[in-house]
């Protein structure tokens, strides 16, 4: 017994040794173990706080950090290159980002039609054996340029091209317009993505000769292409409005939104129906200016009808001046009735 | 994510990368950090602002120039600074009769100002007044937050959202246990006043696995006074605050592995209807046309009965 005395014994000094792990508080901290967070709610002692600052906050910090930790070290820990590590759970504070979370990448244009068509990209070799060279060349890229023009040193005229012109021009023209179409296509694939509105291109730039057909096109893209969208232009004889796959998207004004399908037979029951009344339904529309002017003119045409009527009857006098009857008023011409073939005499113009 | 949706392309390799790092990544590293002097700093503002800027080390840059300008009026200084270094946080230094020793403390959002934080040191004991041995640079610190103001307060809670932003550090998934050596304290009071103290944590033997924790100051101490704030409107702040689908961690249903390793998914599929099934055809099963007839004429009847219920409902 005595040495189980003695064992309870020293185990009690050995506690009383060390300081207490645990900490009481009023109201339980919140913890984001993730973010090794945790936020005390319990009221701060203003009074201390006053009276002795820096002790308080320093008694305060201790008990929460040693909350925080007795948490943490109940976690599950791993063994990582001889040192102990907790493994933490998500953090559950959402803080801001620094930058949007980014969109998916808008697909360009032949991308699009790729997916649509199930095409997919077939993985090339970097290098190729060339029979010519009897050596590996690569397909693009550094090495590359030195085998063309290894193998290039000589380019034969076609039969069906002038014999007078540069060939190796006439590859570098063809090089610089195949990176500038796909400089286009690239900077259309952005506007694409962005969602701005570029200016259509009319006709497809190509070499010196156009076709019938794309001549066809301009001459119709152009007589569309005034304000009115080209209803006021005059038609040559036997002209024809060019026609074909994407010409009509090109024409301005042609442009027309398809109507939705509809989406019931009820609605289209009801849309039907109101076309119906809308046609039984007419009523003459009366324009009132056009019928105030109508009846004005009426009248007008009955009074000088009128006129002229009584005119002959009254017709005693000749001629339209009369000396006796003097007025002050100066003669005047034709008082509004006009006839060109009688002459006025109108004032004497000195 | 080779491609930059840009006009003008990078001519240079090295152009291009840097254009790629600054892209935005569904899962964002550490943000960085600029420490600006504003118009006439003080000393204080100064040895203040280089503390935090040593507490915040690998993450961060100090910019020792003047600059004559007032971020709550015209940020876009900081704007322009935060786009040309990818910083997402700033702390900028001043003194004015008016606002003394005066700290702004904000971040940014798609290199526009998110919030904007002002803070009056009142005291002030820097790092190098206290003679003890300091933590390791780059540490992740624990964050402990006291008092309830914190929570009350709206201003304050942004500023504690705002902290935890510039001191966090990074998300990680493991810490080591010796690691944990550096606590912060942010005391509020309803005042509006904020105690920071920095402490170093000893940990020692407590008779248990847990040890005893025990701290010792190792500055910087500061005393805040909250002042003016402009903090980002909540539609902003929501949208700020998106989580992206990569960083989301539902668990998935329905997915399981066996002993091999190899993948097992549960499908739900409907109930299958017996009456339609076709089963084999047969000449003699056909339906005559009288019989058709009637199931015709059944059916009729049936509609017609169900029409006259709803007319008689209505």
């Amino acid at each position: 017994m005595d040495i189980v005395n003695q064992i309870l014994l020293n185990e009690q000094k050995k506690a009383e040794k060390y300081k207490p792990i645990t900490v009481d508080k009023h109201l339980d901290l919140e913890f984001d173990l993730g973010t090794l967070l945790a936020f005390d709610t319990n009221d701060v002692d203003s009074k201390l706080l006053k009276s002795n600052k820096d002790d308080y906050l320093h008694s305060l910090t201790r008990d929460n950090t040693q909350l925080l930790l007795n948490k943490i070290w109940e976690l599950p820990t791993e063994r990582i290159d001889e040192a102990i590590v907790v493994r933490l759970p998500q953090p559950t504070t959402v803080l801001p980002r620094a930058k949007p979370v980014p969109k998916p990448r808008p697909l360009t244009k032949w991308q699009e039609f790729a997916k649509a068509k199930g095409i997919t990209k077939k993985k090339k070799d970097k290098l190729q054996w060339d029979e010519q060279l009897q050596k590996w060349v690569p397909l693009y890229g550094f090495r590359k340029a030195a085998a063309e023009k290894e193998k290039n040193w000589l380019i034969e005229v076609p039969q069906n091209v002038d014999p007078m012109t540069d060939m190796y021009e006439k590859k570098a023209s063809e090089k610089s317009e195949k990176v500038a179409k796909n400089e286009l296509q690239r900077l259309k694939n952005i506007a694409r993505a962005r969602k701005v509105k570029i200016p259509r291109v009319g006709l497809p730039v190509t070499s010196d000769k156009a076709s019938a057909t794309q001549l066809a096109t301009a001459a119709t893209v152009a007589k569309a292409s005034t304000a009115s969208l080209g209803k006021f232009q005059d038609k040559l004889p036997k002209e024809k409005e060019a026609r074909g796959k994407g010409v009509h998207e090109l024409i301005p004004g042609k442009e027309r939104k398809r109507r939705a399908p509809i989406p019931t037979p009820q609605a289209e029951r009801e849309s039907n129906l109101n076309l119906l009344d809308s046609i039984l339904n007419k009523r003459p529309k009366i324009d009132m200016e056009k019928a105030v002017a109508k009846h004005i003119h009426n009248e007008q045409v009955m009074r000088s009808e009128e006129k002229k009527n009584m005119k002959p009857s009254k017709g005693k006098r000749k001629g339209k001046g009369n000396a006796t009857n003097f007025s002050a008023k100066k003669p005047k011409a034709g008082r509004g009735q006009r006839n060109p073939n009688k002459k006025t005499p109108g004032r004497k113009r000195r | 994510m080779a491609v930059i949706q840009r006009i003008k392309k990078p001519t240079t390799r090295k152009g291009k990368k840097v254009l790629l790092a600054k892209e935005p990544k569904p899962i964002e590293g550490p943000k960085q950090c600029l420490f600006l002097q504003g118009r006439n700093p003080s000393e204080r503002t100064r040895k203040l602002l280089k503390d935090i800027y040593d507490l915040k080390k690998p993450d961060a840059a100090y910019l020792s120039r003047k600059n004559d300008f007032v971020p709550f009026e015209d940020a876009s200084l900081i704007e322009k600074m935060c786009d040309k270094k990818d910083a997402a946080l700033f702390g900028v230094g001043s003194h004015s009769k008016k606002r003394p020793h005066n700290i702004i403390l904000g971040r940014t959002f798609n290199y526009n100002i998110l919030d904007l934080i002002e803070l009056g040191a009142e005291n002030y004991k820097p790092m190098s007044e206290f003679h003890n041995m300091k933590v390791l640079a780059g540490l992740k610190p624990c964050l402990l937050f006291n008092g309830p103001a914190w929570d009350l307060n709206q201003d304050l809670k942004r500023l504690k959202s705002l902290f935890i932003d510039f001191f966090h550090r990074e998300k990680i998934e493991t810490i080591r246990l010796q690691g944990l050596e550096h606590a912060l304290s942010f005391t509020a009071t309803d005042e509006g006043v904020i105690y920071l103290r920095s402490y170093r944590i000893l940990l020692k033997k407590s008779g248990q696995r847990t040890p005893r924790v025990e701290l010792e100051e190792i500055g910087p101490s500061i005393d805040f006074k909250l002042r003016r704030t402009k903090l980002a409107a909540d539609d902003l702040y929501k949208e700020a605050c998106k989580i992206p689908k990569e960083a989301k961690t539902g668990v998935k249903k329905n997915i399981s592995r066996d002993a091999f390793g190899s993948k097992l998914g549960r499908i739900h599929i409907g109930k299958q209807d017996i009456g339609k099934l076709q089963t084999r055809k047969m000449k003699g099963l056909k339906k005559t046309p009288e019989e058709r007839k009637q199931m015709l004429l059944k059916k009729k009847a049936k509609k017609s009965v169900n029409q006259t219920q709803i007319t008689s409902i209505n």
